[in-house]
């Protein structure tokens, strides 16, 4: 199924330690060009560790990272810009590489904010910058996207299309997706797979599988098993025979 | 009235305005104010073993600032002290120890006034030309590791995640300061090097919107310090470099209001 030629990043048994605590361990995970990966887990399971382990941020790991592109986007979960700045969202945009004006529009377009475009970066609220930070990451037309919880604070309309946008980016770009997020329902889609982390990982597979794993179900209960496996259910009677369209 | 000695120190003032324009937009950016300063207190031991061993003094000074950044970087490794309690630190001891030094050169008339806040008789031919070279060459290097410094200073991780080595441009940023102010130590005087970087940047920060227009906008300010503080100091005979920073002070304060003007358009 997967050649090696497609691999855009691998984990080997990749851990991370700060100060002898683990903060997370053992992880082994790979993305290939046109995939998308992600990551789920409670809170301080070490999602955006592993994210960082991948994106070679962190550099004293254990186990290994092997990556094979250089044209990374990265969308973080946390990001405190100092205001001391005079920084516009066109500024922004050219942060770590230069492109042309129709890139950016594009991009901006893309997520819905070209009309942001000469307004500060202090100025925005919290949804139009995570929309600005995800068309940043897509502008460059990345082989390997890394978004941690790319639609924190998107109003719920908004994070549906960001959704399926993050889906259509992939299969244009044909680039690999390294995907943190929370929201089971709208996340699991468009995933080809997805692994559970809990400071190691707990299970990992397609949606479907992973949805009928008992580790999975004792980390989230009963209810979050059933969302998954729902969505599954439901995607699976919506979209087929050529275009006909079942109802549940 | 434009004698000689006049005439060399617009010229070798104008080149350290040049370059402390751009420098001084990260030293804001970066919250390095008292970075600078210590750099610069650390200038003075640069300048008395210059004097002692009879080597030229921006070298020396350049040289002595690195070391001690670097000193810096290796504590703030591997000491728990907070950031500002290691810069007072390197600051004073080696402003300190600089002062001891001097006291044991009997041999030599130092100038401490001038040494401190700047003296613009002193300004040579040859001191033109280490500031118009060396300017040139820090601005250089300044331009080439633009893109990372720029974008770590925005964002750590997003300029480390996209491969853009970010500790490099750090680390290379560290020398090009220690070399202004090797450059601008007989201009300015070694107290006050630190306004000149920081003022025209402040000054540029209340009337610009993006990074380049706070670039220019604290390169002409700088400029203007300089053309002023200098006609100031010949005319009332004051030291060049509280001249030059008092400048920058006033264009400061004319830029706020700039500031009150924006603020009542946006209401």
């Amino acid at each position: 199924m997967s050649s090696d030629q497609n691999i855009l990043v691998k984990l080997k048994d990749a851990g991370f330690q700060i100060n002898d605590k683990w903060l997370v361990k053992g992880v082994s995970l790979q993305v290939e060009k046109g995939k998308i990966v992600t990551l789920i887990g409670p809170n301080g399971s070490g999602k955006s560790t592993t994210a960082k382990i991948a994106l070679g941020i962190y550099k004293k790991i254990d186990g290994s990272v092997e990556k094979y592109t250089d044209k990374i986007g990265y969308v973080p979960q946390k990001i405190s810009i100092d205001w001391t700045l005079p920084l516009r969202v066109y500024d922004f945009m050219l942060l770590t590489e230069n492109l042309d004006e129709e890139s950016i529009n594009n991009a901006l377009s893309l997520t819905g904010v070209t009309h942001l475009k000469n307004k500060n970066l202090g100025d925005l609220s919290g949804g139009e910058f995570q929309r600005v930070l995800l068309a940043r990451a897509i502008s460059k037309k990345p082989e390997l996207l890394v978004l941690d919880e790319p639609v924190q604070g998107v109003d719920f309309t908004g994070e549906i299309a960001l959704y399926e946008l993050i889906k259509k980016i992939s299969d244009e770009l044909n680039c690999g997706i390294l995907l943190i997020s929370h929201d089971l329902h709208t996340v699991m889609s468009a995933t080809d797979h997805v692994v559970c982390l809990n400071g190691h990982v707990c299970c990992s597979g397609s949606p479907i599988d992973v949805a009928k794993n008992n580790e999975y179900k004792a980390l989230f209960g009963e209810k979050a098993s059933q969302i998954l496996s729902r969505y599954e259910h439901r995607h699976d009677h919506v979209h087929t025979n050529e275009g006909e369209i079942k109802k549940n | 009235m434009f004698d000689d000695f006049f005439i060399r120190a617009l010229i070798a003032g104008l080149g350290v305005a040049i370059v402390t324009g751009p420098l001084g937009c990260f030293v804001i950016w970066r919250r390095l104010s008292y970075f600078g300063d210590t750099l610069s207190h650390s200038a003075l031991l640069g300048v008395t073993l210059a004097y002692s061993m009879e080597f030229n003094i921006a070298l020396s000074v350049f040289i002595i600032s690195s070391l001690i950044a670097l000193t810096l970087i290796h504590l703030q490794k591997r000491t728990n002290l907070p950031g500002d309690a290691l810069l007072g630190l390197l600051a004073h001891s080696s402003l300190a120890v600089g002062l001891v030094v001097i006291g044991f050169l009997t041999f030599i008339r130092f100038d401490i006034m001038g040494l401190l806040f700047g003296d613009i008789l002193a300004v040579t031919v040859k001191d033109i030309f280490v500031i118009w070279v060396g300017g040139a060459l820090i601005l250089l290097v300044l331009k080439l590791i633009w893109k990372p410094l720029f974008a770590s200073t925005v964002n750590y991780e997003l300029a480390e995640a996209e491969g853009l080595n970010p500790d490099r441009a750090k680390a290379i940023f560290t020398i090009l300061m220690a070399g202004i102010i090797a450059i601008s130590i007989k201009m300015v005087g070694l107290l006050l090097i630190t306004g000149m970087l920081i003022i025209p940047a402040a000054m540029a920060r209340n009337i610009s919107d993006s990074p380049q227009k706070m670039v220019v906008y604290s390169i002409i300010g700088g400029l203007l310090s300089v053309i002023l503080g200098l006609f100031s100091s010949l005319e009332f005979n004051t030291s060049s470099g509280p001249s030059i920073i008092a400048a920058a002070l006033f264009l400061f304060i004319l830029s706020l209001f700039n500031i009150k003007q924006s603020i009542k358009l946006k209401n």
